[in-house]
């Protein structure tokens, strides 16, 4: 067990070296004189520009801009947005609550529904409700998150002002950006759950429950779907990230606050901080999610542990 | 003589031999074949309309996608306009078929750019193994690391927004995915015996990747790349939305959608179409997909 953790622990900080130095290369890699790219309209400025250079270090070895750009980071100085006029760390505060509350609405949306459609399936299996909950799955995993959400503010902006459509992170705000978020991860759970359940109870020791004479009740709940639902827990880590860099999309469409919709605006503005800053944050709260999962397996699953 | 004659004659009867060709089945498990095939089968009739659609754009349409009139701005659908007209006057139902073109091509493009340098890696890492095989496959980790569009995204940052750029960095997520499906069945094959016999007889490296290892991963990368092929076009249109993928004027569903969404309220025709167009094509490829993972990898559910 400990040596599961500890492993876990060692590929983890591995990891996020790997991410620091992909995330610390952006702006290296970027074709031409970074500073330029980045001051835009304010290249014109050699005061700005000496600055901006002196503080990158770009003249300096790789490895020590590299090492200046990490203990910074772990001092929380993610740099400065010339476009917003502000440190990188205060945007990066008052826009994560409002992803973070996107993204976990959105997964329990998708873990809710996709579990119910799921099992309907599984239950129903290879009868026409069956058949249509995985039409319904399919179509789901299928349009695109943005047009649903622009034909959600067409229908309710439009004629039906039940929600909030746009902008705000109230409760009311959130219905239409997490249903757009997790409609595909709903499509997927329910696929997903539907052949976990389906692979469950074909194993033997549902056979000898069933030769046992159990009702069918306990051996799909307590047989069946324990089983069937451990995989879940490994889905949930993935979906948060593919949740986490869906909101870039989300968030635009309904132009609310958060890191997604300031991770296109700071692309399109060349505010290459901003964007490493929002990178790194992804991809390290997409780790860290894994990790949890990885640590939460065994306490579900003691087999895990000992592998 | 007799007796062997009566002894071969059940055996070769026609009707034993259906019963052992096909078992047979109850009847809801036939009637669900047929409708995995038909899923299918739906699958390529509406991805096969759509490509007709939009190569024969310039038969179906006189109009260019292009071209502006400021006295015909926000026409609602009506015969001249069969899909009315957007900001600029331009005729909507031009600028989807044309649009849908360079949709639905960079969508390919991305899928086969990614399988090709995906698979050469998976083969490379896969059958080298060692120190190569393990920094590769960690590299491959690395980028797995960064969830869905995320990678996309930092492409772009660093190359800027634009078509090419777009198609480049959506390949780039695709790499890694199929290189580590690859590695595994090249590291599975590799063990093999014929493979052994190929190496014992002296052939190189290079012959026996392509001619005994690459055959029998191709399955995958083929299931792969129709699964792939709906997401990606998903991304792509995505990045044209967001301003990051094609560049107006061209005409391409994403950037369609981006035109519409200022004028959502005043003329929902612009975004309903291209919507249409662009879901109606991600379901038939999924249909196609689905259809053909059934057929081609029995491993997966």
């Amino acid at each position: 067990m400990s040596s599961y953790v500890f492993r876990r622990l060692a590929a983890i900080v591995a990891l996020a070296f790997g991410i620091s130095i992909i995330v610390f290369l952006i702006i290296r890699l970027i074709p031409g004189d970074p500073v330029i790219a980045m001051l835009g309209t304010n290249a014109g400025e050699p005061a700005l520009v000496d600055r901006l250079r002196a503080q990158l270090g770009l003249d300096l070895p790789l490895y020590v801009q590299y090492w200046r750009w990490l203990s910074a980071l772990f001092q929380g100085d993610f740099g400065y947005s010339y476009g917003y006029q502000q440190s990188v760390m205060s945007l990066l505060e008052a826009n994560i609550p409002a992803t973070i509350q996107l993204t976990v609405a959105a997964l329990a949306l998708s873990l809710t529904f996709g579990m119910i459609l799921g099992i309907t399936a599984a239950v129903k299996r290879n009868r026409p409700a069956d058949t249509l909950t995985m039409a319904v799955a399919l179509t789901f995993m299928s349009i695109p998150s943005f047009w649903l959400g622009l034909l959600l503010i067409l229908m309710f902006a439009v004629t039906l002002p039940w929600f909030d459509v746009v902008g705000g992170t109230s409760l009311k705000g959130l219905v239409l950006p997490a249903v757009t978020l997790a409609l595909g991860t709903i499509g997927f759970n329910a696929r997903f759950i539907r052949s976990s359940i389906i692979a469950a109870q074909v194993q033997k020791h549902v056979v000898t429950a069933q030769a046992k004479g159990l009702s069918r009740t306990t051996i799909f709940t307590k047989h069946v779907l324990r089983n069937a639902l451990l995989p879940i827990l490994t889905i949930v880590g993935l979906q948060v990230g593919q949740l986490l860099s869906g909101t870039v999309i989300v968030e635009t469409v309904f132009s609310r606050p958060g890191i997604g919709r300031l991770l296109v605006q700071a692309i399109l503005a060349k505010d290459y901080m901003t964007v490493q800053a929002v990178v790194l944050i992804i991809a390290i709260i997409y780790a860290l999610t894994n990790l949890i999962v990885d640590l939460l397996y065994p306490v579900f699953d003691p087999r895990v542990a000992s592998r | 003589m007799q007796l062997e004659t009566e002894l071969m004659k059940p055996a070769t009867s026609p009707a034993i031999e259906e019963v052992v060709a096909t078992p047979r089945m109850p009847r809801w498990r036939r009637v669900m074949r047929a409708l995995r095939h038909r899923s299918l089968a739906l699958g390529v009739v509406i991805v096969a309309v759509l490509t007709v659609l939009v190569i024969a754009a310039p038969l179906l349409t006189s109009i260019d996608p292009n071209a502006q009139d400021p006295m015909a701005t926000f026409v609602p659908p009506s015969p001249e306009h069969p899909m009315g007209t957007d900001a600029f006057g331009r005729d909507l139902f031009s600028r989807v078929l044309y649009g849908g073109r360079t949709t639905m091509l960079a969508s390919l493009t991305v899928v086969v750019l990614g399988a090709i340098f995906g698979t050469a890696i998976g083969l490379i890492a896969g059958y080298f193994g060692g120190a190569v095989g393990f920094v590769i496959m960690r590299l491959i980790d690395l980028l797995l690391a960064f969830p869905g569009i995320l990678l996309a995204l930092t492409v772009t940052a660093i190359l800027g927004p634009g078509l090419s750029n777009g198609v480049i960095a959506i390949a780039v997520i695709l790499v890694p995915i199929y290189a580590r499906l690859v590695e595994g069945a090249t590291r599975e094959v590799r063990n093999l015996p014929y493979v052994e016999a190929a190496v014992t007889l002296g052939i190189g490296s290079r012959r026996i990747i392509l001619r005994h290892i690459l055959p029998n991963v191709m399955s995958g990368v083929v299931v792969l790349t129709t699964t792939w092929l709906g997401i990606a076009a998903l991304w792509v249109t995505a990045l044209g939305f967001i301003g990051l993928g094609v560049q107006p004027p061209t005409p391409e569903w994403g950037a369609i959608l981006n035109d519409g969404q200022n004028y959502i309220t005043l003329a929902w025709w612009i975004t309903v179409f291209p919507g249409v167009f662009l879901s109606l094509f991600v379901i038939g490829v999924n249909l196609i997909g689905d259809g053909l993972r059934d057929e081609l990898d029995p491993t997966i559910t």
